[in-house]
Formats: C-alpha cells, sequence, structure tokens
C-alpha cells in the first residue's frame, strides 16, 4: 500500500513539474516574441538602451577586472604548479592565454554579471510589477518591452562582450606577469607559446559565448522579474531565482557551444 | 459607455466574479464599494484590459476589450486613465516624467513644449505646484503621490477615468481633499468615472450612482438615496461596518474632522448615520 502512495505521489510530482515547466516554457516563448515585436519602437528603447549600458557596463568594470586578474594570475600559478619539470616552459604561455581567451573570461565574467546584473534586472522589474508599475504603463497604452525590457537586454547584449574582451586582455596579462615571477619565464617564450597555440577563431569563440551569455544573464532575469507574484516576497524569490536560472544556464550553453564550436 | 455582460473571474479555487453584469453610462459617475479583497480592483482591471474573463465581455466604446488586438488595446488604452490604489509611479523618473509618460499622443508626448505646459496643467488641476515636477516619488507624501497618479491619468485628456480605491490609506483630511479633486475633475472635464472604494461616504459624495461588489456579484445598484434605503441585509450590513470605520477614524483624528466637517456631514453620511 505504501509502495502505490509512493509510486502516486512521484507521478503527482513529475506531472506537476511537468506542467510548470511547460508552462515557463510557452511564456517565456511569448516574452521572446514579444520583445522582437518590440524591435520597432527604437525611438523608445535606444536612450534607454544607453543609459542602461553606461549604468551596467561602467558599473561592473571594476569588480570583472578584478575577478579576470584574478584568475589569470592563478591560471599562471596552477601551470607552473603542474607543469614545471616535465614540460618545456613556452607551453605555459599556451596554457594561461588558451584558457584565459577560451573559457576563463567569458564563463566567470558571465557568472559574474548573472549576480550583478541578474539580480539587479530581476529586483527592478520585481518591484515595478508588486507595485503596479508595469501594469501602469500597459495601462498607458505603452509597451513594457520597449519602455523596460529592450534597454536591459540590448545593453546586456552591447556592454557584455565588451566586458569579456576587457576581461580577457586583464586575465591575459596578469597571467603573463605572474609566469614571469613564479615560473621566470621569459617574455619571448612566453610570447612564443601565446603565439604557437593561439588561433583567430578562438577570440571569436569567446565574443561568441560572450554574446549568448550576454543573452542569458539579460533576458532569463527579466523574463524572471517581469512575472515575479506575490509582493516583497516574491520579488525576493524572483532576485535569487534570476541568479541561480542564469548562472546554471550560463554553464549549460559554455558546454553545448564548446561541444557544437569546437569540433 | 463601459459595460461588462456576465463576466466571470476565478483564480484557482478562489470565484472573485460571478456573472457580473456592470454598466456605466456615459459621463457620468459609479462608485463600486464593496469589503476588501472582494474582487473590486480585478473588475476595474477588466475595464482597461489588464485582465481578461474567464466567461463573459467587457465592452468599452463599443469595443469587446478581451477580443482586442495589441494595437487596439493599446489605441482604447489612451482613452482611459487609470488612477492606482498607490500611485503607482515610476521610482526612477521625476514627477514631470511620470505625468509626461501619461501624455499618450505620440505627436504631443514629443512636443517638448505642449508637455511643459501640459504637465503644469494636470499639476494646477490636482492643487500641486509646478515644482513638485522636479522632485521624485519617493520625496512625496501619500496623498500628493494619489495626487500625482491623478494628475498623470488625466494627463492624455481621457473620456473615461478608473479610480482604484483613491482614499485608502489617507487619513481623513487627505481623503477628503481626494474626494473633491475627483467631484471636481468630473465637472471640469465631463469624463465617464468608475470609482472603486470602501469608503463609503466618500463615494456617497462623488458618485451619481453606487454599485455593491458583495461575494462576487452585484448584489445592489442606484443612486446614493437607494442604496442607503435598502433594506438589503448586505448593504445594511456594510454600509453599517463603514459607519463603525467612520466613528474609529473620527475619533482618532479629531482636530482635523471638525475643520472638515463636510466629510461626515454630507447628505449621504448624514443619512448613513
Amino acid at each position: 500500500m505504501a509502495d502505490v502512495t509512493a509510486v502516486l505521489d512521484l507521478r503527482r510530482l513529475v506531472g506537476r513539474w511537468s506542467l510548470r515547466a511547460a508552462g515557463h516554457t510557452g511564456r517565456f516563448s511569448f516574452f521572446v516574441a514579444d520583445m522582437f515585436r518590440g524591435l520597432g519602437e527604437w525611438r523608445t528603447y535606444l536612450p534607454r538602451t544607453f543609459e542602461q549600458a553606461i549604468a551596467i557596463g561602467y558599473g561592473s568594470l571594476f569588480i570583472v577586472l578584478l575577478i579576470a586578474g584574478f584568475a589569470g594570475g592563478v591560471t599562471a600559478l596552477q601551470t607552473g604548479y603542474q607543469f614545471t619539470g616535465a614540460y618545456p616552459l613556452y607551453i605555459a604561455g599556451g596554457v594561461i592565454s588558451e584558457s584565459v581567451v577560451l573559457e576563463l573570461g567569458p564563463v566567470l565574467t558571465a557568472l559574474i554579471l548573472a549576480g550583478r546584473i541578474g539580480a539587479r534586472y530581476a529586483a527592478e522589474l520585481g518591484t515595478m510589477r508588486v507595485t503596479e508599475q508595469i501594469d501602469a504603463l500597459e495601462s498607458l497604452g505603452r509597451s513594457p518591452m520597449s519602455h523596460l525590457i529592450l534597454p536591459r537586454c540590448l545593453a546586456g547584449l552591447i556592454t557584455i562582450p565588451a566586458l569579456v574582451m576587457f576581461a580577457n586582455l586583464i586575465g591575459f596579462l596578469v597571467g603573463w606577469y605572474a609566469a614571469k615571477q613564479s615560473l621566470g619565464i621569459t617574455n619571448a617564450d612566453f610570447e612564443y607559446g601565446a603565439r604557437y597555440f593561439f588561433k583567430s577563431f578562438d577570440l571569436w569563440y569567446s565574443a561568441i559565448k560572450a554574446i549568448f551569455f550576454a543573452a542569458a544573464v539579460t533576458v532569463i532575469p527579466c523574463y524572471i522579474g517581469f512575472n515575479t507574484q506575490q509582493g516583497g516576497e516574491g520579488v525576493g524569490k524572483a532576485t535569487t531565482q534570476a541568479v541561480v536560472s542564469a548562472s546554471v544556464i550560463v554553464l549549460l550553453l559554455d558546454l553545448i557551444l564548446a561541444q557544437v564550436l569546437l569540433k | 459607455m463601459i459595460e461588462l455582460k456576465q463576466v466571470s473571474k476565478r483564480f484557482l479555487d478562489n470565484v472573485v466574479l460571478d456573472h457580473v453584469d456592470f454598466v456605466v453610462r456615459q459621463g457620468e459617475t459609479v462608485a463600486l464599494l464593496g469589503p476588501s479583497g472582494v474582487g473590486k480592483s480585478v473588475l476595474l482591471k477588466h475595464i482597461i484590459g489588464l485582465i481578461k474573463p474567464d466567461t463573459g465581455d467587457v465592452i468599452v466604446d463599443g469595443l469587446s476589450v478581451p477580443h482586442l488586438k495589441r494595437q487596439e488595446l493599446a489605441e482604447l488604452r489612451r482613452k482611459i486613465g487609470y488612477v492606482f490604489q498607490n500611485g503607482a509611479l515610476f521610482d526612477s523618473d521625476t514627477v514631470y516624467e511620470n505625468i509626461r509618460l501619461g501624455i499618450t499622443d505620440e505627436t504631443c508626448y514629443s512636443d517638448d513644449g505642449y508637455c511643459a505646459d501640459r504637465v503644469k496643467e494636470c499639476l494646477r488641476l490636482v492643487n500641486l505646484q509646478p515644482e513638485v515636477g522636479n522632485k521624485y516619488p519617493a520625496e512625496l507624501s501619500g496623498g500628493m503621490r494619489k495626487r500625482v497618479g491623478i494628475a498623470r491619468a488625466i494627463a492624455g485628456k481621457p473620456t473615461y477615468l478608473l479610480y482604484d480605491e483613491p482614499t485608502s490609506g489617507l487619513d481623513p483630511v487627505n481623503a477628503d481633499v481626494i474626494d473633491g479633486l475627483i467631484e471636481r475633475l468630473q465637472q471640469e472635464l465631463g469624463v465617464t468615472s468608475v470609482v472603486v472604494s470602501h469608503d463609503v461616504r466618500g463615494s456617497f459624495r462623488v458618485a451619481d450612482r453606487v454599485a455593491l461588489l458583495w461575494q462576487a456579484r452585484i448584489r445592489a445598484v442606484g443612486t446614493p438615496e437607494e442604496i442607503l434605503q435598502s433594506k438589503d441585509p448586505a448593504v445594511q450590513q456594510f454600509l453599517e461596518r463603514d459607519l463603525e470605520m467612520a466613528v474609529i477614524q473620527a475619533e482618532s483624528a479629531v482636530p482635523e474632522t471638525t475643520q472638515h466637517a463636510p466629510r461626515t456631514g454630507g447628505g449621504a453620511g448624514g443619512g448613513v448615520g
């Protein structure tokens, strides 16, 4: 009897979860379709996009560069720890530059921004939803997409790839400096190693990843914030959910893009 | 004209509106009364298309609101001013920008000179100084926020004005000011209005007709006098409960209420007593 109840409970749980997932998929599809429909209203969203881009780009620059610097430095130290004596030193140049450009720069930046920008967007939009500001906008015959969502998402799509490129540069330079200090590698050896392993596609790969990650860390929190319910508690839940969902999607996209683009 | 025909709405197991019929004729002010949480705001949101009914139809200006396309709905909404319960002002914009967003004609909205004049005019209509335009919503009192909300709602020169609890959370003095404002706007602008409230005296002061929403249905509709004379136990119970609240409010705000006698001494209010 207990077994039957457990099976029924499990079926109910799976059923509920599937319904919720289907509901979210449908709503998210409509949300994205609405965003595309709103693209025609450029007079409304363009000025707001620049305001948002300055706010999130300039505001995130310091933390992104700091994290990238640490990542580059740690990569250099770990490369030294693992490779010294076993491989020629110039390989460190290739390992550090490739690690930073292919993985650490885009992924760490996206994860930081999922927290910083994602939380901000979800909380802002969630608060606007529960205080009826979004309803007020709609009641005035104005589109929340062009006033609120598009400026935020486009600002992310502009600034995040740029931030990733800055992160790559700083990660590479700090990694170089740390390798010189800890491994005693010469500039010529480091440069040789970096050039030996570098392909111009690597930078494109980094940029493509950054664009996908930018979409994830802006659109998902905007969707979650936009659909917030149940007052202040709902805003808190939405903010947490936005950061976790955006971070998981970033890691998932990282895996998929590596599989698709690095064949 | 606004017409709700057999409108039903439920949220999960909670039936909020059950086959509601409700009519507001052109140029009149109808107050929709009812206890908190009964679904008055939900009904109001049906009129502007923020909520779609499960069954039934909502007709505004001869158009079926639930069946309008996105663009048609946006155009209809430009004829309707909606005053939200807590103002729903945009936090990150100044009062000026908030009211400017209410100018729904895009040509006028793009004209800075027109906007400056219109915002000033709207602030005057709600008894606020032009300097308030430079402030942010966080710098305003509750009463001022409501008035800015009204100014935003009238900025687009609407044909219909919907007020969602315009006096809730205000002390009797400020509530009286808002009621006076609704009355004056009705006279000056000649708009068709729906005022959702649980404040009986304020509603009786501003409304041509009053409707009582009770247990998901419209229980009574009529002029304030007709409602006062109603023998319906639900109507009487609601009016008595409001009277008790009025006594509590009056006791807690003696200096103000003595200065603003009309709020409790008007025809409708007197009738309730």
